[in-house]
């Protein structure tokens, strides 16, 4: 901390006021305190705002299907469900997706491709999660139905997970697009992974007579292979919490079902569905629930990929 | 001696080389695809009346969505005047004072956490805090969650861009006497203002996109913009609407509004990347 006030030879003190510094150290200080301030604060709130229905439901609340207005009983299990199977799915594909196009762009392409190729992947960031949703609804899901769905339903039918009528909505189509959606952001930092790893390590193994995919293999991925699990969270968070592209395709059915034709429902879509249609206590307190469940398994998964990415990025900074 | 690797080797090589291609082909291949299908559908629905006219009932043809475009700018706006200066004075203390800071650790993990909430859930702060308090849908529990939003996207680069600012700026600064604030607010910002506007305009595109925060804040409403304490207008709610609506004329204008917020982002985004590459260079 540098001195705020100098004193030059005879004690006269040049004109820099230490009040002046002070009052802004603080304000920035305050500034940079409201931060997690807001994140505990969003915490608070989802749990005072749903303490009817916790009260109300207690554990049950978690296993119960039932999602009743009418009867005003309500269950989270379809909505967890939903959203584990549909970021499974999403993780499914996204993680081979995105350690292949970090190959391709790190070690495969020349540079300038390498750059627009990386710079139009992660455009796929920016598109808007609406956009995806039109895009999903109006034509994503037709393909789906017309094409994807009759080729697994035929080749792989006799599994329990493809069976059912191909309506182009619901938990499948709403994984992939979840999966393109995570894509650009696990790509990115598993492309940073592989950019970090020192070329020495890669060139010794290269000068071995190893071919591109097993330096990758036995030397690339194991190397960096804390940074890419940290990816894969920190994409696994946003899959988790995706609202609006999931509540167009999936169908919204409080259901669980074996088979991933069908439709279901995830926390995010459930709230972006009913909560503003929502006035009962216990509706909205179910709702809010809902939202909390969400907020804590987002947090933990942050929580996780910080962690990891922090080590990662320490560890090397240091060097070998 | 063999100099190259056995043909199985190779092939396996080749074969996932292929496969790496292909995959970065898939992205793209995803990317042109929603771009074409926003553009070719979207632009038939865009016309003088679309910009200028208020939305009419189903069934009676014509009218636009001049009332949700003016609401979004606004709601925009509205958040990033209260976004910005937090998020700058927030990135301030974290790139300039925080150094073996217990709270500045804190801050700086909690701003990653902020980036990867969900925005449903601080949809879901903005109503339980605003909406229920106030007893109806309004702007500002709109414009609350876009800026809580947008805050962690600002502070986070903020403190990235003045931590490239190298240090001997500060040092000469401070070594002529400038308090402390004087250096950060004149010579620190004027080093790195490329990198925060950039900050400041991935943050504006990230949230002029949402829709999930305004669902039950802003709501959407079919008036001209009033005032930010009632329901507010907006592009990405009447998307939502009109899309699900049985009545092809207003998914016409979902697709047209979809147009116009794909462009509106993408044009920011690519702008802000230009920017940051011109500074690098």
């Amino acid at each position: 901390m540098p001195p705020s006030a100098f004193t030059v030879a005879k004690g006269r003190r040049v004109k820099t006021s230490p009040g002046g510094d002070q009052t802004f150290r603080w304000l920035t200080f305050l500034c940079s305190l409201l931060v997690p301030l807001v994140m505990l604060a969003i915490g608070l709130e989802l749990l005072r705002s749903s303490w009817p229905a916790v009260r109300q439901f207690g554990w049950r609340f978690f296993f119960s299907q039932e999602w009743n207005p009418v009867l005003q009983e309500f269950g989270a299990a379809s909505s967890i469900f939903g959203t584990l199977a549909s970021t499974l799915i999403a993780m499914f594909i996204a993680v081979p997706l995105s350690l292949a196009i970090a190959l391709f762009l790190v070690e495969l392409a020349p540079p300038r491709t390498s750059r627009i190729v990386g710079t139009l992947i992660e455009l796929l960031a920016a598109v808007p999660s609406i956009i995806y949703g039109m895009w999903g609804l109006f034509v994503f899901a037709p393909f789906m139905a017309k094409y994807v769905q009759p080729l697994l339903g035929n080749t792989l039918g006799f599994l329990p997970l493809f069976q059912g009528p191909p309506m182009g909505i619901g938990m499948l189509t709403a994984g992939i697009i979840l999966a393109f959606m995570v894509l650009p952001f696990v790509s990115a930092i598993t492309r940073d992974v592989f950019q970090l790893v020192p070329p020495v390590v890669k060139e010794s193994a290269f000068g071995m007579g190893a071919t591109t995919w097993e330096v990758t293999y036995k030397v690339t991925i194991p190397y960096g292979l804390v940074g890419i699990i940290g990816a894969g969270f920190l994409g696994l968070g946003r899959a988790l919490g995706e609202t609006m592209a999931v509540t167009f395709v999936i169908g919204n059915a409080h259901r669980i079902s074996t088979s991933l034709f069908a439709p279901g429902n995830t926390i995010a879509s459930t709230l972006a569905n009913e909560f503003s249609e929502a006035t009962e206590p216990l509706y909205i307190g179910s709702l809010v629930a809902l939202g909390l469940v969400l907020y804590l398994i987002t947090y933990l998964v942050q929580v996780v990929s910080q962690t990891l990415l922090r080590r990662m990025y320490r560890a090397w900074s240091v060097g070998l | 001696m063999r100099l190259r690797p056995p043909t199985g080797r190779r092939l396996i090589n080749l074969a996932v080389s292929l496969w790496a291609g292909a995959s970065a082909l898939v992205g793209l291949v995803i990317l042109f695809w929603i771009l074409y299908v926003v553009i070719s559908r979207g632009l038939g629905a865009l016309n003088l009346d679309f910009f200028t006219q208020l939305p009419t009932p189903p069934g009676i043809m014509g009218g636009g969505l001049a009332n949700a475009i003016v609401g979004t700018l606004v709601l925009t706006v509205g958040a990033t005047v209260v976004a910005v200066p937090v998020g700058l004075l927030a990135g301030i203390y974290l790139a300039e004072f925080s150094e073996d800071s217990k709270a500045g650790d804190y801050s700086r993990f909690s701003v990653n956490v902020l980036m990867g909430m969900p925005s449903i859930i601080v949809g879901v702060f903005a109503y339980t805090l605003v909406v229920v308090p106030l007893g109806h849908f309004s702007g500002y529990a709109g414009a609350l969650a876009l800026a809580i939003l947008m805050l962690p996207v600002i502070t986070r680069t903020t403190e990235d861009m003045l931590r490239l600012v190298p240090n001997t700026l500060r040092e000469s600064a401070l070594a002529l006497g400038a308090p402390r604030w004087k250096v950060t607010l004149g010579i620190v910002f004027r080093a790195a203002k490329g990198g925060l506007i950039t900050g400041i305009l991935l943050a504006v595109a990230r949230v002029s996109g949402e829709t999930a925060p305004l669902l039950f804040t802003a709501l959407n409403s079919p008036y001209w913009f009033g005032s930010l304490g009632e329901p507010t207008p907006n592009l990405t709610v009447t998307i939502f609407n009109y899309a699900m609506s049985p009545y092809p004329d207003w998914q016409q204008k979902a697709w047209g509004a979809s147009l116009l917020i794909t462009l509106g982002v993408l044009l920011l985004t690519v702008m802000a990347r230009f920017w940051l590459r011109e500074r690098k260079a």
